[in-house]
């Protein structure tokens, strides 16, 4: 059902890099899942509002008032490449 | 075995408060046990020092608390179980970590988990399996299978864990201790490492229904870091009551039906009679979408977690691959830094919600969830509380099922819905089955949190279950 195509183009969607025996598995798992899944096709939802959100909450809003954030040196103190006061990374177009 | 260990939280709380104990004392008792590893466990990942001191007379007393590695608890390593986090140390603290240590608890340490959460057997965390402290060949179930085996081996007096699907309950089902999911919104998310927004709740693990009140009580309310969380309506109560007299009890048929294990039924049967004859009133009644619901939760919150666990790419926190070029550093990075059960949900969640496939997958299971959510509240209109089984089953061996992702995820089928629904939900030691705990599940309508506790703890006086096997001591030495 999710064939080697499939899953190479949801990895790509992902940022995730498979081995070609992580794409075997993969194919295979997913398809096994998914056809458990596909029970919930066989239901009448038809005008079913859809939930995303559980608790009404309305106007979640605060006060848009300024205060200090965290500060620059402890935000960058887990970076694995802290760059002039930024966090590095490598060149986007370098391949 | 100290005699300290026995104690109860709410127990040694009175204690320290008369003067009788000495917080660091009671510290010491658990650090020692939680760092030896007392029982060849696996159940921490980081264990403290020292004991902050907690301000005299705060209402926690000192009590040590053993908390879920996805806790962020500034510097101190929170790595959600995986490697992509290995060694992360957070500038700031879960607001309900911070709630509990402000209330007089003093952090004992940090407990394994499946990696972010992901999992029913804990089987699935970068810094290796835990054991159940029943039987060390045997899973404690997950993903806060760390937190659930402390407590029940006596490696911490209680602890805080996370539930997205059952990862509180199904656990404190499998090491037999008492584990409560409140409702959602009821406790702050601030810090929580997201796996999935819309179903994450923090809750307590503890051995008794009063201290999971006690502990639960400190930890609810508003919180301006968490848009979702909201005011809880009073204050969680400490249970009292010796029946359950006017109680009507509904027994969803289709969580009670099939696939549950015959050890497990006949004590969920047992238990609902103990139940009438203290007073409650037992009827079946129907959850026609909970059949459903495991399909529309293995959607959702893969889906969820696919976005959340966007965040770790390598730039700011964690771990990082280098290559040559910035894509080839993302996917080289996650693919070293994510194992295998979070790849797997990563690419599901991804799949659900691509291009094509969205309204048939992700659509569809939104209107689910509603269902789901609607059978609850046409069953509360009939009954103030449904009962259910935690868990199909004893906890099952290790590696059973790890090449199985669906016969894992089938764990979930009693717990899912009420994380769907968003309601609150307590798992109890419900007896033994073959020398392994069996749990049982009350669940209630949105903020019934005392609802639940009073009748929890009725029927936990009227079992009067021992938990005290899992504690007795296996030195480290003494491994099987």
């Amino acid at each position: 059902m999710i064939d080697r195509a499939q899953v190479l183009h949801v990895a790509k969607l992902a940022r995730l890099a498979l081995s070609e025996e992580e794409v075997a598995r993969m194919s295979r798992e997913l398809s096994a899942v998914l056809g458990h899944i596909e029970k919930i096709s066989e239901l009448d939802l038809d005008g079913v509002p859809p939930t995303s959100h559980v608790v009404e909450v309305t106007d979640a809003l605060r006060p848009d008032e300024p205060r200090p954030s965290l500060p620059r040196e402890v935000a960058l103190a887990a970076a694995p490449e802290p760059l002039e006061q930024g966090f590095g990374v490598p060149s986007p177009g370098a391949a | 075995m100290s005699e300290l260990i026995e104690l109860t939280a709410a127990q040694a709380i009175e204690r320290v408060a008369a003067g009788d104990l000495a917080a660091a004392e009671l510290f010491e008792a658990y650090r020692a046990r939680a760092a030896a590893d007392a029982h060849d466990l696996n159940a921490f990942t980081w264990v403290a020092d020292d004991p902050a001191t907690p301000d005299a007379g705060a209402p926690l007393a000192g009590v040590p608390l053993a908390v879920k590695d996805l806790f962020c608890t500034e510097g101190v390593p929170s790595q959600s179980g995986s490697k992509i986090l290995e060694g992360y140390r957070p500038p700031y603290t879960a607001t309900s970590v911070a709630k509990l240590t402000g209330a007089g608890a003093t952090l004992l340490g940090k407990t394994n988990q499946d990696e972010f959460a992901m999992g029913s057997s804990n089987e699935n965390s970068a810094f290796g399996p835990v054991k159940n402290p029943w039987d060390r060949a045997r899973v404690p179930g997950g993903s806060s299978g760390g937190s659930a085996a402390a407590v029940a081996a006596g490696l911490a007096p209680w602890a805080l864990g996370t539930d997205t699907g059952g990862s509180i309950r199904q656990p404190a089902a499998l090491c037999g201790i008492v584990g409560l999911k409140p409702t959602y919104g009821a406790v702050s998310r601030y810090g929580m490492i997201a796996f999935a927004s819309s179903l994450d709740q923090a809750g307590p693990f503890t051995r008794d229904v009063t201290d999971a009140a006690l502990l639960l009580r400190h930890m609810v309310g508003r919180d301006a870091r968490d848009a979702t969380s909201l005011d809880y309506p009073g204050e969680i109560e400490l249970p009292r009551g010796v029946d359950l007299r006017g109680l009507r009890l509904g027994v969803p048929e289709e969580l009670t039906a099939d696939g549950i294990e015959s050890g497990v039924r006949d004590a969920f049967t047992a238990t609902l009679a103990l139940a009438e004859q203290l007073g409650a009133s037992v009827e079946p009644c129907s959850l026609p979408h909970a059949p459903h619901a495991l399909s529309a939760y293995y959607l959702i919150a893969p889906a969820e977690a696919s976005a959340n666990l966007a965040r770790f790419d390598g730039v700011r926190y964690g771990l990082r691959v280098a290559a040559e070029d910035l894509t080839g550093m993302y996917t080289a990075t996650r693919a070293a830094g994510f194992g295998a059960e979070v790849k797997r949900r990563i690419m599901l969640g991804t799949y659900a919600l691509s291009s094509g496939y969205y309204d048939a997958y992700y659509g569809r299971a939104q209107q689910v969830r509603t269902k789901v959510a609607e059978d609850f509240r046409a069953a509360f209109e009939r009954f103030d509380l449904l009962v259910t089984p935690t868990a199909p089953s004893v906890a099952f061996r290790l590696g059973e099922k790890v090449d199985d992702p669906l016969a894992m995820y089938l764990n979930d089928v009693c717990t899912v819905p009420m994380s769907l629904a968003g309601i609150p939900a307590i798992s109890i030691p419900n007896g033994l089955s073959g020398g392994l705990p069996t749990g049982l599940q009350l669940c209630g309508p949105a903020f019934s949190e005392n609802r639940l506790l009073a009748a929890a703890y009725v029927l936990e006086q009227a079992l009067g279950f021992d938990g005290s096997p899992a504690r007795r001591a296996v030195g480290a030495g003494e491994a099987a």
